[in-house]
Order: C-alpha cells, then sequence, then structure tokens
C-alpha cells in the first residue's frame, strides 16, 4: 500500500469559535520562517516508497503563499515521493482563493479541493465565527469549477448554536444544487479550550442542555434529526457513506482518508502534524516557535513518540476500521496478526452484535457498525481497547 | 535499672477535640529530653498518615519517658495518647484502664466543652485521679479564670492550681511534669503477685508475629514466661518484653506490676489476644481475670465490597488485621446480588467507618464500595421472634413484622446562647425529644435531647457546626431503644431492586428521601443504551421517579490529521470509566452511586 503524506499549515485569518486545532493568525515573516522548517522537515525525513495521497491541511492553507506550497510540491518531487496519479488536496477557506491562485493550485497538480462551508447561513456562519459568508463560498466553488477542479469536498457542521432543523435541511438543500463530489458532515463537539467551551460547557455528553450560552444549542432530539437528514438527504443524492462522517459519490471516497482508518503509513509535517510509520506514531510539537527554533529538525521537533505493540495494532485495526461502514475484514485481520480475529474478539463482537450495535456479514466475513452503533459508536470502539 | 514502682506514672491525656492534647504529648516527650526538638516531628504520637493528615488521633499510643523532677528523682511516665472523637469513646475507656491518672487539657478560650465531660465522667469511671490544665493561654480571647470556675463549677474538681500552659508555645510545660509527679498516684499492684496484666492494645508485625501492648497489674513478665491469655485461652512463650520509645520498640528484660510495655511470643493468630482480655502465667496463674472492657456494640453497620471481587480473600484479611488493634471494628461476611461478595462491618460511628475505609484502601490498597450506612434496628415478628437488624435486605416481609424499635441517644450538645434557636431547630428536624437545657457561666448552655441514632450518623456533626458558626459541641451516649414508624424504601433500577441500595427510614421523611435519593442517581448514573426508570418504593407502591434517558449520541470527533493517539486516550477514558461501574442487571452503574444516600442533605 502507498503512503500518505500531511502537510500542516497552522496559519488562518482568524480563530474560528469552536476550532481547537492548531493555527493562528502569521504575518508574512512568521509564514516565511516556518516554510524554511518545514522544507527542512521534508528534507531530512526518509520516505520509503512513493505517497499517492498529498494533503494540504490546518489552519487555512489557502492563506499561505502559493509560492510555499510549490515549493513544498517541488521538494516532495525531487525527493520522488509523489506517485502518478496521486490525489492531492489543499484545504481551503471561501473568501481566500481567487480564480489565478485555484489556476496555480491545478499547476502544480492540486487535483482536489475541500471548502469549509460548515453552514449555508449567514447568521450560523457568524455565530461560529467565520470570516466569510455563504455568498463568498458560492463565488469559491463556482470559481473552482471554472478553474477545472473536478473533485470538491465541502465541509458542513450540524448543531451548530441557533441552528434548527428547518435552517439545517436548507443548508443541505443548498448545497446539493452544487453537486460537489464529496460531503464531510460533522456535529459540533465543544472542545475544551475553545471559546465554545466557555460559553457553552460540554454538549455531547452533558445532561444538561439549557447551559445558558449566548445562542441555544439545538436540543438532542434536534440534533439527532438533522444527523438522520444528513443520512436521507445524501443518500437521495447519490451520495454514499462510506466512514461515519464522510459520503462521497462512487469513486470519489477521500483517498487520504482512509488511510487513517486503514492503518497505511502516513507522513505528518509541519507543527502538530502525526504520523504512522511501520506501526510508529509521531506527534510534532505544536509550538510553531519551538518548531521554527529548531529548524524543523526531525529530531528535535516530535512530541510524542511511540512503537506501537500487537496489541494496540490489534485495537487500533479494529476502532479505526468499524469507522469505515464496511468495518473490519476477518480475512485482513488473520493477514495482518497471523491470528483469527475470533480469538481476541469473539466476546466483544457476539456481545455487541447481541446489543444491536455491531453486524457480521457472514458472507463476506467482516463485522461493521449498525445505525444504533453508529450512534454511540465510541462505546462500542471503546470495548476494542485490550 | 531496676525501677522502684513509686517512681513510676502512669497516665494519659483526655481533653475535647482540637483543645490540644496532642500538642501538649508532644511537649511532655520533648521536654523529658526523650527527643531533641530538631528530631520532633510535629504531633509524635499520631503516626499514622491519616491520623497527621486529619490532625486527629484514632488509635491509642502509648510512650515511655524519663523525668527528673525537682525533687531530684527520675521518673518514669508511660504517656498514653487518647483519642478525642465521639466516634472513639470506646478507645479512650481502653486507654484509661491502662492508667492511675488521667490530665485534663482545657481550651482556655472555649472552656469546658461537651467531650470534656464526657471524657472527665469516664476518667472517673476508671478511678482515675485528673488534674486540669489550662491550655492556650496565650490566645487573645484565653480566660483562665472563667475556665477555671467553669471546671469547678461544672465538673466539680478542684483546679485552683491547675498549670496555665501553652502546649503550642511551650510555656509552663514543666509546672505540668512537677503536677504530674506530685498529682497523680504511683501505681498500686504486688510485684511478686501471680501474673495480671492487662491488653490494651495490639499490632500485627510480620517478622514478630502479634505484638500485645499491656500494664502490668500484678506480678512480672520477662522473655521465656509461658503467658496464657485468660479469656481465649491461648498459651504462648514470651520471646521479647519492652517498651514504648517514640514510635520504636525498645527491649528491656522484665516489666514488673505498675508497668506498660508489650511483649511478642511468635503468636501468629490475632484473634488469640484480644484487648481487654488478662495476661497471666500459665504455669502460676492469678485466681481471677481483670473486669477487661465492656463488648462495646457496633452502632453504624454498611456492606463492604471489593470493587474487584477476586479480591474478597485480601479484604477479609485486611479486616481481620484491621480488627486486631482496633476492637470496635466487627464483621461478617455477606452477599449482595448486585456486589457480590462482601462484609457487613459494624463500626462505633461515621467517622470510624470513614477511617476504617480509607485505611483499608490506602494501607491495603482496596478499591472499595461501600453501601449505605445504617444502625441497628430491632424487628418484633409477630411470631414473638426478634431480630436485630444490620442490613435493610434482611427485613422480613412487612405482613411478619408486628412492629420495629430503633436506637436512641442521650445527646448532649454545648452551644452559645445565640445559637441556641437554630440549634433546637435542628434537633426538632432531627426528630429530637427535648429534655432539658442547663446554663453555664451565662452565655452557655447544656441543651439535652433525645434522638434516633440514625438521625445523626450522616451529616448531624456538620449541621450542628455549621448551624453554630463552629461553636457547637456535642456528645452523645447509647439510651436505648424506642418504637419507631419505620419503612424500608427499596430503589429499583430498570424495574429491578437493587438490594445494595435498599435503606431504612422514618416513614414521615420516606417520601422526601425517596425523591432525592432517585434524583441523587440520576445524576450519578450515566446514561446507557436504553432508558432506565429510577424508582423508589415501600413494598410495591412506588413512591418517586426519576429516568436516565438513552443515550443518543456517543461519537468521536473528527480524527484531523490522523491524530489517532487523542483520539485513543479518549476511548481508554471511556473504558476507564467503565471499569469503575458494577453491572446491575443490564445496567451499569458506578460505584460511588451506592454512597449516595449519604449526600441527600447536600444544599
Amino acid at each position: 500500500m502507498s503512503a500518505g503524506v500531511y502537510i500542516h499549515v497552522p496559519f488562518c485569518v482568524s480563530k474560528c469559535l469552536y476550532c481547537d486545532f492548531i493555527s493562528s493568525c502569521g504575518s508574512e515573516k512568521d509564514m516565511d520562517k516556518y516554510q524554511k522548517a518545514l522544507i527542512n522537515e521534508i528534507n531530512q525525513t526518509e520516505i520509503c516508497g512513493q505517497a499517492d495521497s498529498i494533503f494540504f491541511g490546518g489552519g487555512t492553507p489557502s492563506v499561505y503563499p502559493v509560492e510555499h506550497i510549490a515549493e513544498i510540491i517541488e521538494v516532495l518531487k525531487q525527493k520522488d515521493v509523489i506517485s502518478n496519479n496521486a490525489e492531492m488536496t489543499i484545504e481551503v477557506n471561501p473568501g481566500t482563493v481567487d480564480m489565478p491562485k485555484l489556476k496555480s493550485y491545478l499547476d502544480m497538480g492540486i487535483n482536489r479541493l475541500s471548502i469549509g462551508l460548515q453552514s449555508a447561513d449567514d447568521t450560523e456562519l457568524k455565530t461560529l465565527g467565520r470570516i466569510h459568508g455563504y455568498h463568498e463560498f458560492l463565488t469559491t466553488f463556482e470559481n473552482a469549477r471554472r478553474a477545472g477542479f473536478g473533485n470538491i469536498n465541502v465541509d458542513l457542521m450540524s448543531a451548530i448554536p441557533g441552528q434548527t432543523v428547518t435552517s439545517y435541511e436548507n443548508t443541505l438543500r443548498k448545497v446539493m444544487t452544487l453537486a460537489p463530489e464529496h460531503i464531510s458532515a460533522y456535529s459540533l463537539i465543544i472542545e475544551e479550550e475553545t471559546p465554545f467551551y466557555k460559553m457553552y460547557g460540554e454538549t455531547s455528553d452533558s445532561k444538561d442542555e439549557e447551559k445558558t450560552g449566548r445562542m441555544k444549542l439545538p436540543s438532542e432530539e434536534e440534533e439527532r434529526e438533522m444527523y438522520y437528514l444528513t443520512k436521507r438527504y445524501l443518500a437521495e443524492n447519490g451520495y454514499a457513506r462510506y466512514e461515519i462522517s464522510n459520503y462521497s459519490k462512487s469513486g470519489y471516497e477521500c483517498r487520504h482518508n482512509i488511510k487513517y482508518w486503514s492503518r497505511n503509513d502516513y507522513y505528518g509535517f509541519g507543527t502538530a502534524a502525526a504520523s504512522l510509520v511501520n506501526n510508529e506514531r509521531y506527534v510534532n510539537t505544536e509550538d510553531r516557535n519551538y518548531y521554527i527554533q529548531e529548524n524543523g529538525n526531525p529530531h528535535k521537533i516530535k512530541k510524542e513518540q511511540m512503537k506501537l505493540t500487537i496489541s494496540e495494532q490489534m485495537e487500533e485495526f479494529m476502532f479505526l476500521g468499524l469507522r469505515k461502514m464496511n468495518g473490519v475484514s476477518y480475512e485482513k485481520f488473520k493477514e495482518y496478526f497471523h491470528r483469527d480475529i475470533d480469538e481476541i474478539y469473539k466476546d466483544v463482537i457476539d456481545k455487541e452484535i447481541k446489543n444491536g450495535l455491531l453486524i457480521k456479514d457472514e458472507k463476506k466475513l467482516r463485522v461493521y457498525l449498525s445505525e444504533r452503533g453508529i450512534d454511540v459508536s465510541n462505546m462500542v470502539m471503546a470495548e476494542f481497547l485490550l | 535499672m531496676s525501677i522502684n514502682q513509686k517512681n513510676i506514672r502512669n497516665f494519659c491525656i483526655i481533653a475535647h477535640i482540637d483543645h490540644g492534647k496532642s500538642t501538649l504529648a508532644d511537649r511532655i516527650i520533648e521536654k523529658t529530653g526523650l527527643l531533641t526538638s530538631r528530631e520532633m516531628q510535629a504531633q509524635v504520637l499520631d503516626n499514622m498518615e491519616l491520623e497527621r493528615e486529619r490532625g486527629i488521633t484514632i488509635k491509642s499510643q502509648a510512650v515511655r519517658i524519663v523525668y527528673k523532677a525537682s525533687d531530684g528523682e527520675e521518673y518514669i511516665f508511660n504517656l498514653i495518647d487518647t483519642p478525642g472523637h465521639v466516634d472513639f469513646n470506646y478507645e479512650v475507656s481502653r486507654s484509661l484502664a491502662a492508667c492511675d491518672g488521667a490530665v485534663l487539657v482545657v481550651d482556655a478560650a472555649q472552656g469546658v466543652e461537651a467531650q470534656t465531660l464526657a471524657n472527665v465522667y469516664m476518667a472517673l469511671d476508671h478511678d482515675l485521679d485528673v488534674m486540669p490544665v489550662i491550655n492556650k493561654i496565650d490566645l487573645p480571647s484565653a480566660d483562665p479564670e472563667r475556665v477555671i470556675d467553669e471546671i469547678e463549677d461544672v465538673i466539680g474538681i478542684e483546679a485552683n492550681g491547675a498549670p496555665l500552659i501553652s502546649a503550642k508555645n511551650g510555656i509552663n510545660i514543666e509546672e505540668v511534669l512537677e503536677q504530674i509527679v506530685t498529682k497523680i498516684p504511683a501505681p498500686k499492684g504486688d510485684k511478686d503477685a501471680p501474673l495480671k496484666a492487662l491488653i490494651f492494645d495490639s499490632i500485627y508485625d510480620s517478622y514478630k508475629g502479634v505484638i500485645v501492648f499491656f500494664r502490668v497489674m500484678d506480678g512480672c513478665v520477662k522473655a521465656g514466661t509461658r503467658v496464657r491469655m485468660m479469656a481465649t485461652g491461648a498459651e504462648a512463650n514470651v520471646v521479647e518484653v519492652g517498651y514504648f520509645g517514640a514510635g520504636q520498640f525498645i527491649p528491656c528484660d522484665e516489666l514488673s506490676a505498675g508497668m506498660v510495655g508489650y511483649l511478642t511470643a511468635s503468636i501468629k493468630n490475632v484473634k488469640d489476644t484480644t484487648v481487654g482480655d488478662t495476661i497471666t502465667d500459665a504455669d502460676n496463674p492469678c485466681d481471677e481475670a481483670l473486669p477487661g472492657y465492656k463488648k462495646v456494640n457496633s452502632m453504624v453497620y454498611c456492606g463492604m465490597y471489593p470493587a474487584d471481587g477476586a479480591k474478597y480473600p485480601d479484604l477479609r484479611d485486611a479486616l481481620e488485621k484491621l480488627q486486631l488493634n482496633d476492637a470496635s471494628l466487627n464483621f461478617e461476611p455477606e452477599t449482595s446480588i448486585a456486589l457480590g461478595f462482601g462484609f457487613r462491618c459494624g463500626f462505633l460511628g461515621l467517622l470510624h467507618l470513614e477511617i476504617i475505609q480509607e485505611r483499608l484502601e490506602r494501607e491495603y490498597n482496596l478499591d472499595l464500595v461501600t453501601t449505605a450506612p445504617g444502625v441497628v434496628y430491632k424487628v418484633h415478628k409477630s411470631n414473638g421472634e426478634v431480630i436485630e437488624l444490620t442490613n435493610p435486605s434482611n427485613l422480613p416481609d412487612p405482613s411478619e413484622i408486628d412492629y420495629m424499635e430503633e436506637p436512641i441517644v442521650k445527646a448532649e450538645i454545648m452551644v452559645t446562647t445565640e445559637f441556641i434557636g437554630p440549634i433546637m431547630e435542628l434537633c426538632q428536624e432531627r426528630r429530637g425529644a427535648y429534655k432539658g437545657m442547663e446554663y453555664i457561666e451565662g452565655t452557655r448552655a447544656l441543651l439535652k435531647y433525645d434522638l434516633p441514632l440514625n438521625e445523626i450518623i450522616y451529616d448531624f456533626f456538620d449541621a450542628l457546626k455549621s448551624r453554630s458558626r463552629g461553636y457547637a459541641s456535642f456528645d452523645y451516649e447509647m439510651k436505648g431503644y424506642e418504637r419507631s414508624e419505620l419503612v424500608k424504601l427499596d430503589i429499583l433500577i430498570n424495574r429491578e431492586e437493587v438490594d445494595a441500595l435498599s435503606f431504612i427510614v422514618h416513614a414521615g421523611t420516606a417520601y422526601e428521601r425517596g425523591r432525592k435519593m432517585c434524583e441523587k442517581l440520576k445524576e450519578e448514573i450515566p446514561r446507557q443504551l436504553f432508558e432506565i426508570p429510577i424508582q423508589a418504593a415501600i413494598g410495591s407502591k412506588v413512591i418517586a421517579r426519576e429516568t436516565v434517558k438513552a443515550m443518543r449520541k456517543d461519537v468521536l470527533a473528527k480524527c484531523y490529521g490522523g491524530d489517532i493517539t487523542r483520539k485513543k486516550k479518549l476511548l481508554e477514558k471511556q473504558k476507564e470509566g467503565k471499569k469503575r461501574m458494577r453491572q446491575v442487571g443490564n445496567v451499569e452503574i458506578p460505584q460511588k452511586a451506592f454512597m449516595s444516600v449519604l449526600k441527600l442533605d447536600d444544599k
């Protein structure tokens, strides 16, 4: 299996109120310094084989100078790590890319665009602290099509404070008219250390639904309704769900995402980037100053480094694999670990099948989450920890 | 060194909690030169980690020190420390039996308190000479004159020459030592009579076996003596005798009449040496045993279960070891449908319960699930049989019950007059029966109430303190049993009765308690795959209900940039939480939910 490469761009125009990823505003000078360290990290890292997926994530990679993106791709090419028909994705935010920028991306070989829309309702966008309105998104999307992007993902979000089932349905309807190839649909999770956390507290587990924020969070019932609506609506429009939160038209599944769930090797570069190489996991420092100070030296910037034991590999195989709608394969497990899945997990699997949370396909020898199992997937996945 | 009996002083220090008993003990040890000031750790006698943390004395401890008095002679002091909390009166009583006198410490600002009285009466019961000491005289609010008057008026003992001291700042400690020599009598007892010694404590040591603490009344004991425990009949050859240094055992040749010390005799079975038993010489036994101690009855019972069922034998061993030097702890095996195998344990009070629980968890590394504490009820069945009920789930069917009785205590509450109102209100709320009030020194009153024990075991002490801004003090003793309207409140989770959550409650408060219990459990029980009704019921009648809604959603956030480690940590946390759950039927109940009933009065 080919590997993946992830490049982290920790810069944004401004920080959204719900975001807990590593990013902040940066001047041109900051970006130049970061770029230097990033190039050095890539250069000093040995990449085995070729990657068939390159992913620029953030932050907002579209605020990063186009020349820097081009340079990174150039360096990767020089290292001969990009395979011929690689999927090359860049995340963009509406209002941060114009026609020339989009064309440059295409020229460099970037063939997939991931646009962070979140909502088609301007009030909701404002609530989230987004810098754009729906109109800017439309312009960006249309420009992308005109420039020639044939593979576009749109990020959507449900359970936004103030959102109603009707407004969410409206968002879905509007997006469907544009027919993007891929939809990522998440429900808002209030993470600690975000402004939202102070405003709304924890949502998902909180039994106290009436936490007084500035805007009311959708009730649990409404949230569920939005969730089911997504599934129904997207299915009706020809999107297949292939992972808990990801939907696509046939053949447009995100190759990069699948690597995470299938435990293919991937190399992450930049602050807070994670890697899996030869069953060893790394996470880079989140501290941009430190990263720059050490000039991206791979020996200095790793915050966490962990060689996975066989048990840990099995755990991951299960809880990551179960995020995919087709679940995990008994044969693959055996091929990978030289042991039968039942030897390790029979009790858990039987129990969760009985609880109606897992389904076993006896013919294909796969086990996957049921509809109900998807709803409470954390609980099911936790069972697979050894 | 041969010690003349007339140069021995065996005494203890008694006081109301926080009047400075342990601090005075420290100063005495320091002044007698057994330890230098530098070696002194604060509160030498409180050597259990827990005691130090809570600032209280739980176990009686003994220490021997040498004092050179102004008459030029050297005296041996055996100082036996006693606990101050009302739960531990039994321990106090054990220590007193080994003494000839008691130093009574009274706070110069607070004066005589409820436990001051209780302790003095107990000392007088043991025929001890009580020698008052006024402590904390350097406090701005100190009023030693008033306190001396109070001691003479309220307690009725001579206090005029009482040393005025500050144990904390080492003022006038010399005076205390001199008075110990002059005012506390030397032990009596015939060195040549057959051995008769009182066991007042014991501990288990994995090398030496049981170490027995005792006071020799008559005769003497040394290595090689064949001793017999008169109550248990166990015999053993003494390996070592000695006395107590500060925090250590110091072997000596022999211990004779009037002396306090320890012996080891390779005794393996902790049950052979019960506290209160009499040790005699097997080859030359004394005629009759000492009166020993009144057997203490446990006042509060609860179920204790190992969180991990496989640790049941460990819990049993730990309880046996603790019981060895805490005779007031008792336990017997029981089984709960919800919690599996465990023990029903009896305690002197709630603090005692908490301390045992903490010691089991800390010293024995056990993870415990404890059920709601309750008192012992007497159930009179229609067939004339009377059951002593310690576990609510054993309550017979109501149709078989004629009537029930609950334990009542005689409580004395000392309070400054401005708080009489709030305290009387509290006692009324707790079903107290007013028995009288005495004014002391114009500004304070002694309130007397009969209170049901089950109304005071949970949080009465805290309520008392908060409603009197800390000024009320409290002591109680068992009065007896009285007939009462009691019902068993059952808790049903997902329509299944959870035996470990049942409790007995007065009929008048059952509705309120049931409602609060359901509310509390709703908070404690996490959502699960299905809706879980929580009901409180008396018999088949449901009196309160709450519902834990089914878990709708439990999905991980976006696994961004492939950072799996972080997500795995979340899953691990979830799994860890699950470990602390008990499966009852198909519902998982967190262990701490079983203690919910304790927190019903949280405001």
